[in-house]
């Protein structure tokens, strides 16, 4: 498991920042970064990388910070007044972090179009984006499904952070499971589901859809869990808001250590 | 003014490899010579003016400069969001281009005006928009806007040419009084035609310096108008725009930071739907005063004071 550590290390990480800024936003975080390992740590130069569901900051950052793309400094300003790291990614701040995000529904649409310029340029790189659930609500992800299929894009990843919670609710429960693997195969992408905490297999799954050359955008349905390796935080809506006590810091680092530092 | 723009397109930039024309699935009759010719980098989004727009800046951050088309209230009502996220924060190339700004769309209805776009858009960070009023001012709006690669509306309308006795400025274009003036007028957009009309027609053209501004927001007084209106104390503005976010607002805030004495202020604008009728661009225009007749009229009652 030669991720496991990592996995581990970038959770505290997290877990240090948002105790550090007493701040929300920690179980989106949870729940994506084993996919932002698998797709950071193995992207190319020229591969560009968009955080859709905006919220999951902290991820990014400490993914960022482990690639060298944010320096330490930087990190400890997290959250205060005067940082380039708010809650939401800044624009023009990082060379790594091409758009400021935080509006669900925006991502799909400029990956696609980074993909389409990218076929125009023939550059061969790949236009990744990772979205969460709950945005597949938004009409602007449809529009760039649609159009990344009329135009073939093909070298277009987009990754669904598939924890089926949303902003006040279960996803099933709002408006249907707009993330399925059906609707998406049906409108032309070439999905693939898989275990969204397992790196290996997202790492996996990845190159498998860049090797298919086929015409058709790529999808992968990552199965994660929400507040994921923190047992009071899992699949619980309320941490996605909430800040931790000092007590809760203590248990939810010691869970981390047991479970994947070890 | 359309049909200049596609044009334009066609003779300056089609052949470009670093020009990306999208349209939302609008163009009939104009932008066929230019889809031609830009193969590829033609793109129809579709009826979908968000993923138009989020797709442009995607585009505009790999090096390319986007020009977004559309009729003007879809292009800037719809996609606000991706205006101000996604192309605006990251000052971006992106160009939206907007046909039939004001009443331009007339009996097509209020969903086809675009009465609110400068407001709407003008204060998003780093865009500019452009409102030629005649088809010589949208090549030189053009020039600006490709030179700027920066965010930019540009508001197309009534495309007549620059009338005779009028000379382009860098804000726009002017014609000064030709003895004493005693009136400062300030236009924007087409709409500048009725003024010019109503300024021709009864001979007030020796006591008018009229301007006529083509970008907004409007962020400083040129030193013409300054002096125009220093002189005159009268000042009225006449666009097709409401008030709020529009000329008139601006050109208000303006005179009274610089301190300038003005004894009368007119502002003509658009004034929405007054009988909740609908008709031309003319007919709505006349319902908002920004008729000829309307127009002589307020010019007159402002001189006699």
């Amino acid at each position: 498991m030669e991720y496991k550590k990592l996995q581990g290390k970038l959770r505290k990480h997290i877990l240090k920042m948002h105790f550090g800024a007493g701040s929300g936003h920690i179980g989106c975080s949870l729940s994506c970064i084993d996919i932002m390992i698998a797709i950071l740590k193995t992207r190319k130069e020229g591969d560009t990388f968009i955080l859709s569901k905006g919220h999951a900051a902290s991820a990014l950052y400490t993914i960022m910070n482990e690639t060298g793309d944010i320096p330490d400094d930087d990190i400890a300003t997290f959250y205060k007044n005067a940082t380039e790291l708010p809650a939401h990614p800044a624009p023009l701040k990082y060379a790594a972090i091409p758009f400021a995000t935080g509006s669900l529904g925006h991502g799909l649409p400029l990956a696609a179009g980074i993909a389409k310029a990218n076929k125009l340029k023939g550059t061969g790189n790949t236009s990744f984006v990772l979205m969460s659930d709950g945005e597949t609500n938004e009409g602007t992800s449809w529009e760039a499904a649609h159009f990344a299929v009329a135009h073939k894009l093909d070298n277009l990843v987009a990754v669904i952070d598939r924890n089926g919670l949303q902003g006040f609710g279960n996803t099933k429960d709002i408006l249907g499971d707009t993330a399925a693997a059906s609707l998406w195969t049906a409108m032309g992408f070439e999905v693939v589901e898989t275990a969204g905490h397992d790196v290996a297999a997202l790492v996996a799954a990845k190159d498998k859809l860049l090797l298919s050359l086929n015409g058709k955008p790529k999808l992968i349905i990552a199965h994660t869990v929400k507040g994921k390796g923190i047992s009071y935080m899992e699949d619980k809506m309320e941490w996605h808001y909430l800040p931790m006590t000092e007590t809760q810091y203590a248990d939810a680092v010691e869970e981390i250590d047991m479970l994947y530092c070890r | 003014m359309r049909k200049h723009f596609s044009e334009y397109i066609e003779n300056n930039l089609a052949d470009r490899e670093d020009f990306i024309f999208i349209t939302g699935d609008l163009g009939y009759a104009a932008l066929e010579k230019v889809a031609l010719k830009m193969g590829g980098r033609f793109i129809n989004a579709g009826v979908a003016e968000q993923n138009m727009i989020g797709m442009a800046a995607g585009m505009a951050s790999q090096g390319y400069q986007v020009i977004c088309y559309s009729i003007a209230p879809f292009v800037v009502y719809r996609c606000l969001e991706q205006m101000r996220n996604d192309v605006c924060f990251h000052n971006l190339p992106v160009y939206v281009v907007g046909n039939g700004g004001g009443y331009g769309y007339g009996i097509m209805g209020s969903s086809h005006h675009a009465i609110e776009d400068i407001a709407t858009l003008s204060g998003l960070p780093n865009i500019e928009c452009f409102v030629p009023a005649f088809t010589d001012d949208l090549f030189t709006c053009l020039d600006a806007i490709t030179t700027r690669r920066r965010p930019a509306y540009l508001r197309l309308g009534l495309g007549k040419p620059m009338p005779a006795g009028m000379y382009k400025t860098d804000y726009g274009a002017a014609m000064p009084a030709s003895e004493k003036a005693k009136l400062t007028v300030v236009v924007q957009a087409p709409v500048a035609n009725n003024v010019i009309a109503a300024i021709g027609a009864d001979g007030y053209q020796k006591q008018i310096d009229l301007f006529v501004i083509n970008r907004m927001p409007l962020k400083m007084l040129s030193e013409a108008v300054k002096e125009s209106v220093a002189a005159t104390g009268r000042v009225l503005t006449v666009e097709e725009h409401v008030s709020t976010g529009g000329l008139g607002a601006a050109l208000a805030l303006l005179i009274l930071e610089a301190a300038l004495p003005v004894g009368q202020f007119k502002s003509l604008r658009a004034e929405g739907y007054p009988d909740a009728l609908y008709g031309s661009q003319a007919f709505h225009q006349q319902q908002s005063g920004l008729d000829e007749a309307n127009i002589t009229s307020v010019i007159a009652r402002l001189l006699s004071f």
